[in-house]
């Protein structure tokens, strides 16, 4: 239920703090966040705030998208985000946010769309153990056994299996804030976040308790 | 490399190191905390390896202490490296120096680099 900020994956680089500790870190270059939109309970159901972000051109939006955005004159959008929050009595449209309202944050939560690995057996996606290569198995990267046979005669729902691995929503949270950049609108986090350079990830400030 | 990786990088880079090849003798000055004093220890050997790039650049010094080996890796651009100076160019014709690992005494001589 609060604010965050939406930023691209840059890459990873390390740095050393203070006492010569070297920190690895996520760079994530924040993008400036318009509100274009604000829902209530009366209204909407809800109580949140829709931002846009990334500059478009008329001609990669529908007419509904354009009609949204040019009725208060904000200029086009090619991604529009929600955030939940509880008053919106603070908020008005048109107005722009950035890196700094993670000034006073220690630990965020960073959610990214991970990298799509394909369809991938067990051994890959569920890491499972692998058959013997010789001797003459032949059981080398089988599932095995799915479950006993009469009763209960189904498989059971959630079964790991072969499938899509990758390419989900993915949040990992507590990541230390090592600096931000207000100039640059760089934002850097201790450790690694979800998806591949160049995509969008969320950081909103650390939901879960910590010590 | 990232435009803005590569700035990041640049403000943590030393500017004023000597030139590093695999086979010099060098001295490299850390800083060490002890409670609340911070002294400086010199630590003397040959580079046997160079690794990394930019800000993340490292070199391993190998000496024989006690008969014992020892091998240490500095991060160059840390702030807990307070110089390197070198003190003999070494002439080699590798750039990881792993052999030297099993050789003793004087077998482990390197020869001198001689410059114009």
């Amino acid at each position: 239920m609060t604010l965050g900020v939406i930023g691209e994956k840059l890459g990873m680089t390390q740095v050393f703090s203070e006492e010569g500790i070297i920190i690895p870190v996520t760079v994530i270059k924040v993008e400036p966040l318009t509100i274009t939109q604000i829902k209530t309970v009366e209204k909407d159901g809800y109580n949140a705030i829709q931002v846009g972000l990334v500059d478009a051109k008329e001609k990669h939006l529908t007419k509904a998208q354009q009609g949204h955005l040019t009725k208060n004159k904000l200029g086009l959008f090619r991604v529009l985000k929600e955030f939940k929050v509880e008053d919106t009595s603070s908020y008005e449209i048109g107005q722009t946010l950035d890196a700094s309202i993670l000034a006073d944050i220690e630990k965020v939560d960073v959610t990214g769309r991970s990298i799509g690995k394909g369809f991938q057996g067990t051994v890959k996606r569920h890491n499972f153990s692998r058959g013997p290569m010789a001797h003459g198995s032949k059981n080398h990267r089988a599932p095995g056994s799915i479950g006993a046979g009469t009763t209960p005669s189904r498989v059971f729902k959630g079964k790991k299996m072969a499938g899509n691995m990758g390419n989900e929503t993915v949040t990992v949270t507590k990541l230390q804030v090592v600096k931000i950049d207000n100039d640059k609108n760089l934002l850097l986090v201790k450790g690694s976040v979800p998806g591949p350079e160049g995509k969008l990830v969320t950081v909103k400030p650390s939901r879960v308790k910590w010590n | 490399m990232n435009v803005f990786i590569d700035e990041i990088e640049k403000e943590m880079i030393k500017t004023d190191l000597p030139e590093l090849n695999p086979g010099d003798t060098v001295k490299v000055f850390v800083r060490i905390k002890e409670g609340n004093k911070e002294r400086t220890q010199a630590y003397e050997g040959v580079i046997i390896k160079k690794q990394g790039s930019g800000s993340n650049k490292s070199i391993t010094v190998r000496k024989v202490f006690q008969g014992v080996g020892l091998e240490r890796v500095f991060p160059i651009h840390s702030p807990r490296i307070e110089s390197i100076k070198v003190l003999r160019r070494g002439d080699v014709k590798r750039a990881k120096l792993y052999y030297l690992r099993d050789r003793i005494g004087k077998a482990t001589r390197i020869k001198e680099k001689m410059t114009r």
